[in-house]
């Protein structure tokens, strides 16, 4: 199993969400974070006073999937959240050692 | 005010009666004044529009003030605003009816021409509005609404300075200038523009329709004073302290706008030609400050901003103020523009160049503004330049108006100074670091602005 981590634009959460769905994939974890990439910041200025704001707003989507399911997985979370721009966002993938449904106890892909 | 309403406003009423009656109806005599006499009665138009621009000027404090700040300060100091223009609005009421209107508005011991001690400040046969009847007139209205217009003007001043000293200054001690301030500044600046033969500046000619040096300059120099002496906030200028919530400071703007036909069409005292020229000279020139502001600020920093158009506005605004009564609707015009453009360095270089922490730019936009409009205020008066005043000479009335001008700047900045320092030595005039950082709202109310979670 593989674990997916990966921090988006925060508009293609829908598009993502959707796109994993059709992957087969039956859950997702989803946070609001900030940081800062190759995009950097941005400035905002208020009557001559100017801001550098270096943590942009972006979404960490967090995602369980068997080994088979990970390059559909890849493939739709990278296809929907991706706009060609700089700040696109990233995808981390790490082993996942066992998977674990509380209600039926459940293990592994069974849990997923 | 009262002057304009003499000089305009009562010719034409007083022309119109004649006419419409035939007879000439019982007049006071007003030897400085000359040419004017007001009908001996009360007209129910011009006291229905005076009740409605009272309400009008007092929305300009709360909300519209209070908004207009509120959305330019952090999340954590927005009640702490609010709550400075609501308290200062209770407080001057409450001072306004036991000395205020008296100190202002009482003809005691002035005459014509001469100059005394009651041409700078009025007496206190009219404390807690001694003598005050529903009978009681002020030109062709109640006088009761006319105490009531002015107490809102006495209201808005103070409250200007709010947003010089916003964010950390103790609400005691706000308590304690605002009341000090209002009377030792506001009224008898007050009195020596608008009381009539034998006041100061008013003798000497100054115009000021409806309070460009009463008002604004006033508090835009205390404004600049005020924040000097109490000193900048934490982190100032490196920590960001951008606005918290420009919709409300967008919603504040449009609420002055508004509130300012009361304002300004309010001071002819009557709804008469003059009250309707004042009211579309201001409307042209905040849109012409609004947009001077948005060029200046396209042009300089590529892009034209929100909080920019607004503040050019509330600028354009602040400069017709004195010019309401006399300037054309191309002076207005042109007034409003070079406001814009003006204000927008002022607000943006200057403060940056100097370092001093006008949080919202009281000085930038109030004092600039004001300066600018009451010096135009004058060569806009004269018929030469499409206005409507008496003004014959430009240059005569520029230099009638320079003194005006200083003379206001002068009072409000060795006296703001003067009660500042008492105050800071007394009483403390800023909270410590910690409230300061926790946020005033917390630190001095016990309340959040935003509960959310």
């Amino acid at each position: 199993m593989k674990w997916l981590t990966a921090i988006i634009k925060p508009f293609t959460l829908d598009d993502v969400r959707q796109a994993l769905s059709e992957a087969g994939v039956a859950g997702m974890t989803v946070t609001e974070v900030k940081g800062f990439g190759r995009q950097h910041g941005h400035t905002e200025l208020y009557r001559g006073a100017e801001y550098v704001v270096d943590f942009l707003p972006k979404l960490k989507i967090e995602v369980a999937v068997a080994d088979e399911q990970l390059e559909q997985a890849i493939e739709a979370i990278s296809g929907a959240a991706r706009t060609g721009k700089i700040g696109d966002g990233k995808i981390f993938v790490s082993e996942l050692e066992q998977a674990i449904r509380i209600r039926t106890m459940e293990v592994d892909t069974d849990a997923l | 005010m009262r002057f304009e309403r003499r000089v305009t406003g009562n010719g034409e009423r007083g022309a119109g009666r004649l006419l419409a009656l035939g007879a000439l109806l019982a007049s006071v005599a007003l030897p400085a004044w000359g040419q004017a006499a007001a009908p001996a009665h009360i007209d129910s138009g011009d006291t229905a529009w005076m009740l409605t621009a009272t309400a009008l000027v007092l929305l300009m404090t709360i909300p519209g003030l209070a908004l207009f700040y509120g959305g330019m300060v952090r999340a954590k100091n927005l009640l702490s605003v609010l709550m400075q223009c609501f308290a200062i609005t209770a407080m001057v009421t409450v001072l306004w009816i036991v000395y205020g209107y008296s100190l202002a508005f009482s003809t005691e011991g002035m005459q014509a021409g001469s100059i005394g001690w009651h041409s700078i400040i009025g007496g206190l046969d009219r404390a807690m509005l001694a003598g005050l009847k529903p009978d009681s007139r002020y030109q062709t209205v109640p006088e009761a609404v006319f105490v009531m217009f002015q107490m809102t003007f006495a209201i808005i001043t103070p409250a200007l300075i709010v947003g010089a000293y916003a964010e950390r200054m103790k609400f005691s001690a706000m308590l304690w200038f605002s009341g000090l301030w209002l009377t030792f500044v506001y009224l008898p600046v007050a009195h020596m523009v608008w009381s009539g033969p034998g006041s100061l500046l008013g003798d000497l000619g100054v115009l000021d329709f409806a309070g460009g040096t009463v008002v604004h300059i006033n508090a835009g120099i205390a404004g600049l004073v005020a924040c000097l002496v109490i000193g900048k906030r934490r982190g100032f200028p490196h920590v960001p302290m951008p606005p918290h919530n420009l919709g409300y400071t967008v919603v504040g703007a449009s609420l002055l706008w508004l509130g300012w036909f009361g304002f300004n069409a309010g001071s002819a005292v009557a709804a008469n030609g003059s009250a309707g020229m004042a009211m579309l000279v201001t409307q042209i020139a905040t849109a012409a400050a609004a947009l001077g502001w948005l060029v200046a600020e396209w042009v300089v920093h590529g892009r034209p901003s929100v909080l920019g158009i607004v503040s050019g506005a509330v600028a354009g605004l602040v400069a017709v103020t004195p010019a309401a009564g006399t300037a054309g609707p191309g002076g207005s015009l042109v007034l409003g523009f070079a406001a814009g453009v003006v204000c927008f360095f002022s607000a943006t270089r200057l403060k940056h160049k100097f370092g001093y922490d006008d949080s919202l730019d009281v000085f930038g936009v109030h004092a600039v503004a004001g300066i600018l409009g009451g010096l135009l205020t004058g060569p806009l008066a004269s018929p030469a330049l499409g206005g409507f005043g008496t003004v014959t000479s430009l240059w005569g009335q520029l230099w009638i108006q320079a003194k005006g001008v200083g003379f206001t700047i002068a009072w409000s900045a060795v006296l703001s100074f003067v009660l500042l320092k008492l105050i800071d030595k007394t009483l403390g005039l800023r909270v410590d670091d910690e409230q300061e950082m926790v946020g005033l709202d917390i630190a001095l109310h016990e309340e959040k602005a935003y509960n959310l979670s």
